[in-house]
């Protein structure tokens, strides 16, 4: 089975070829409504992770509420 | 003979709402199609404790605060439930916002984000253009204003009291501005009186905030006889010994320059005028 390399959060991994975002994510135990997603800086929304295929060097990052000024 | 004086300026624009019914809190104003009954915009960082900051709100009246996003980290920690539970259950209405952008496609991002985990189209947008002062950047946030605008946001932006940039804020689609008193986080309250009377001269329809550097009640009150619609501020909250009693004397502030404003400012004068009516000179024989 091919592997492809990428960055979770600053964090490189590498996951099977064919890799969805929804299912990086879902390794990360939390609740897919309690953080927002992004993938080389692209804003993906919640219902477009399942379809969001991921490829060899991308970037994806978390976000989470916070207190704020 | 009367100069030019702070108070000319600070007369209600014609057709303002007058604030009337005292403290009670029945002067209403509108902010992007919601009715507010207050005007105190409060930021939510840096309390001493989830506590703190619920009294804080509660004491403050407020039916704005602020939030913001964070990047989480590889290892998933470092998460602020408490905090952000608290501000849920307030009932206060949400104002995130893209602290720490740099660029306009860094806030367009990160408002997209914001959409989505808060549940709302209001966004604060900050995008900085300078490390030591925190200043906005005008010609990012005009860019990001104007995409954001498009894909249907309501677009709050934090910007510098510089007239004809903020003029550009609202040919991007802007309804509201919210420009800076002084650098934010530094307490040093309204730096620039004179650009703030200008921007409230010249854009008498938009409702504008004050938004940063506000250090004590004080700032708040001038903000508000100046004819601001509202004040928004952290750090003079947060950062008071007792935030909570913080909270309630920047209220008080807030509502007592709006009814001054409202009920219009004596005009200064360079001499003494008497108070006191007299005939005569009575005491001199």
């Amino acid at each position: 089975m091919t592997t492809i390399n990428i960055t979770f959060n600053g964090e490189a991994r590498q996951v099977p070829g064919g890799c969805t975002l929804a299912e990086l994510l879902e390794t990360s135990g939390q609740p897919a409504a309690s953080f927002a997603s992004a993938v080389n800086g692209e804003f993906v929304a919640r219902d477009a992770r399942a379809q969001t295929l991921l490829a060899e060097g991308d970037a994806v990052f978390t976000f989470q509420a916070i207190t704020g000024g | 003979m009367t100069t030019p004086t702070l108070s000319s300026f600070a007369a209600p624009r014609k057709g303002a709402q007058t604030p009337s019914g005292g403290l009670a809190g029945t002067d209403t104003f509108h902010i992007a199609g919601v009715e507010l009954t207050s005007r105190f915009f409060l930021g939510t960082a840096s309390y001493p404790s989830p506590q703190v900051l619920q009294q804080a709100i509660a004491a403050s009246g407020a039916q704005v605060v602020t939030v913001g996003l964070k990047r989480q980290l590889a290892a998933g920690g470092g998460t602020q439930n408490d905090f952000f539970q608290l501000i849920r259950d307030s009932g206060a209405r949400l104002l995130p916002n893209t602290a720490g952008c740099r660029s306009a496609r860094e806030a367009i991002t990160l408002s997209q984000m914001a959409r989505e985990l808060f549940g709302t189209n209001w966004i604060k947008l900050e995008v900085v253009g300078d490390e030591h002062t925190l200043q906005p950047d005008p010609f990012e946030l005009v860019t990001a204003a104007a995409e954001l605008v498009r894909d249907g946001f309501e677009v709050f932006p934090y910007c510098t009291d510089d007239l004809v940039s903020c003029q550009r804020l609202l040919d991007a689609g802007c309804r509201i501005l919210m420009p800076w008193g002084a650098p934010i986080g530094s307490g040093q309250g309204l730096v620039n009186p004179y650009a703030l009377r200008t921007l409230r001269a010249r854009l008498p329809g938009v409702p504008l905030i004050v938004d940063a550097g506000i250090g004590s009640p004080a700032d708040a009150v001038q903000a508000m006889e100046l004819g601001y619609d509202a004040v928004l501020l952290n750090s003079a909250v947060a950062h008071a010994r007792d935030p909570v009693q913080m909270a309630r004397a920047f209220k008080l502030g807030i509502e007592s320059g709006r009814l001054a404003y409202g009920a219009g400012i004596m005009a200064q004068q360079d001499m003494a005028v008497a108070s006191t009516p007299v005939t005569g000179r009575p005491f001199i024989l």
